[in-house]
């Protein structure tokens, strides 16, 4: 196989993954997905306010480090990441390995409920604040 | 509030948690403070680590202390329900306090609390309009309080710590327990529902 093809076929897998990656995230369960956030991620975070983490809602498609008013661990303001399905299953499932640096000590350690929580903000994203 | 709940705050059992309260903190602070050789080094890596954790922790018990003030300064809650509000935040006092010697011990700044006005603004105060809806919030924060306690204790370097943030969730979810009673709320039907 030439390196074109091979480049050609790589990129293919790589859309195929992704495209199964983003329609397993929409089958999860967003309404479980809430209870999660309410109970796991509710202590520190709110959609629509900075608590002791930033505000989620418009999470998705958003800068890392971007909310106003709120103030990040260097290492997240410097990393040039956008929030997108799988950036958050890789900050979830373990924050300082994907960041070195950051503040937050919480684990989603299953990859269920990771997804059941990114569908209920990517879906709470897309309805405008109270 | 049913009479059967409102036994989980008459006045014996009050006095009960001024004395297990006391009791908590001085073991917390035996805990935290006693020069643990450990906690006493220069800050590396691992420490600057845990001192991210110890902060976000400080800052969730800032939180729960401006909760209780909100809740206490309302005016929603009967005598029993309020005495019992303002011992829980002397539990948070004692939680921040730990924390944030420790943070120092560790090399770190403790966070410092925002203005109560933000904590009123972040946790809409002005929703709150009986003292269920106080109880409600309270209830709330305790269970995501006990949650996170228990979620980043594999996160910390520091296994002296690690229990430490064991030890907050125990008294988070003491509180929950009780504040859930009050509020008439069945207990969890199901065996290990916190953190899970």
């Amino acid at each position: 196989m030439s390196a074109d093809a091979a480049g050609a076929t790589m990129r293919r897998l790589v859309a195929i993954a992704c495209a199964a990656a983003a329609t397993a995230a929409h089958a999860a369960d967003a309404g479980r997905g809430a209870e999660l956030y309410a109970s796991r991620c509710g202590a520190c975070h709110s959609l629509d306010a900075n608590r002791v983490g930033p505000l989620h809602r418009g999470v998705f498609g958003r800068k890392a480090g971007s909310v106003p008013d709120y103030a990040y661990s260097p290492a997240l303001e410097r990393s040039g990441v956008t929030w997108n399905t799988a950036t958050l299953d890789r900050w979830l499932a373990d924050p300082e390995a994907f960041l070195p640096g950051q503040r937050m000590g919480y684990r989603l350690d299953d990859a269920g409920e990771r997804a059941e929580v990114i569908e209920y903000l990517r879906q709470a994203s897309a309805v405008a604040a109270r | 509030m049913r009479e059967d709940h409102a036994v989980v705050i008459a006045p014996a059992r009050r006095a009960l948690f001024v004395r297990s309260g006391a009791l908590a903190l001085s073991a917390t602070a035996i805990a935290l403070l006693s020069g643990n050789d450990s906690l006493a080094q220069g800050m590396g890596g691992n420490a600057a680590q845990d001192v991210n954790i110890l902060n976000v922790a400080l800052g969730l018990e800032h939180e729960a202390i401006a909760a209780y003030q909100l809740g206490a300064t309302s005016g929603l809650l009967e005598k029993a329900v309020l005495d019992t509000a303002v011992q829980f935040q002397s539990h948070h006092k004692g939680h921040r306090d730990a924390l944030a010697s420790t943070i120092r011990k560790l090399g770190g700044e403790p966070v410092a609390a925002k203005p109560d006005s933000e904590y009123a603004r972040a946790l809409r105060a002005d929703t709150l309009k009986s003292q269920a809806d106080v109880l409600a919030l309270a209830t709330k924060l305790e269970l995501g309080a006990a949650n996170a306690y228990i979620g980043v204790i594999p996160s910390f370097k520091d296994p002296a710590l690690a229990k430490v943030a064991a030890r907050l969730a125990a008294d988070e979810t003491m509180h929950w327990t009780v504040l859930s009673a009050a509020l008439g709320q069945p207990l969890p039907m199901a065996a290990l529902t916190f953190g899970a």
